[in-house]
């Protein structure tokens, strides 16, 4: 029962999210529903029993794919036209108050409670005497370091590749303003294209 | 009454769908990465609710692969969106179309 509500909460959360991204005009808009979409996106891996996958999720789309859209965005125009109209400065400060106490509540709670959390250290050991069996992180780094191994590093080395193609691509020529030369770009190309013609 | 794998690939062709949809309708290039990170999550799930209902880990791993392609695509696309914009000063789609001979 309560992975169905889960499940359709979270359905039509992303579903709505991922609208709003394909159909809004505004990139900032865009970029934050599709950085929440993400994150409903890992729930369903946490009701599939895939912990793990549901935490690359969160570290490696929120944290680095969206972070690295947002610092794309600053290199384009699309958002010079975003104005910024609080139309209730007051009910945004109440907001924010009451959830910046929601949060110090959430992180002081294990500490002020009679016993703290146990965190399952080492991760393999302490499991059975917890009544806990071999979790899906232990199962994924089984399987992916046995029978997935090779991919594993391919996958690591393309990664390797991208992050220096990344750099080379973004960082050519980054100290000067490139819109100036755009003209002599563009002169250049011309002469070769009809050289190319003829 | 559960949630079964069939509820899980209708999501995932949905979500797939909405990408696919902002893929063809965008003209922004900066929206057709999203569009195609979308279309990446979907089937994502998809394979996560293949590898819980028949009990097999493969699903997951190339659920792995699947997120290590998307963050290399995004690291070489937003350089060579960024070289584009730096020469043409624009991400529109339609400034791509120089191609015809």
């Amino acid at each position: 029962m309560f992975e169905l509500v889960a499940f359709y909460t979270f359905a039509i959360l992303t579903i709505v999210m991922f609208t709003i991204t394909v159909t809004t005009k505004n990139a900032l808009y865009a970029l934050s529903s599709l950085a929440a979409g993400m994150i409903f996106i890992s729930a369903f891996f946490f009701l599939l029993d895939a912990d793990f996958l549901g935490v690359v999720q969160i570290i490696v789309y929120t944290g680095a794919v969206m972070a690295l859209y947002a610092f794309g965005m600053m290199f384009f125009d699309s958002i010079s036209d975003v104005e910024e109209k609080v139309a209730n400065p007051r009910l945004t400060f109440m907001l924010s108050g009451i959830i910046a106490l929601i949060v110090v509540v959430i992180f002081v709670a294990p500490l002020v409670g009679a016993a703290n959390i146990p965190a399952h250290y080492p991760v393999g050991l302490g499991a059975e005497q917890y009544g806990l069996a071999v979790g899906n992180p232990q199962d994924v780094g089984m399987v992916l370091f046995t029978k997935y191994l090779i991919p594993f590093e391919v996958a690591a080395v393309m990664l390797l590749v991208a992050m220096i193609g990344g750099i080379i691509l973004a960082g050519k020529k980054m100290d000067t303003n490139l819109s100036d030369e755009s003209k002599d770009v563009h002169h250049h190309a011309d002469s070769i294209n009809t050289k190319d013609v003829k | 009454m559960m949630v079964t794998l069939n509820d899980y690939l209708v999501l995932s062709a949905i979500l797939f769908f909405i990408g696919f949809l902002g893929a063809i309708r965008r003209k922004n290039l900066l929206m057709l990465f999203f569009a195609t990170e979308i279309m990446l999550n979907a089937v994502n799930v998809g394979f996560a609710a293949i590898s819980h209902f028949h009990a097999d880990l493969t699903g997951q791993m190339f659920a792995f692969f699947i997120i290590a392609i998307a963050a290399s695509e995004v690291a070489v696309g937003l350089g060579l969106l960024i070289l584009w914009f730096k020469k043409k000063n624009t991400i529109n789609l339609d400034s791509m179309q120089k191609m015809e001979g």
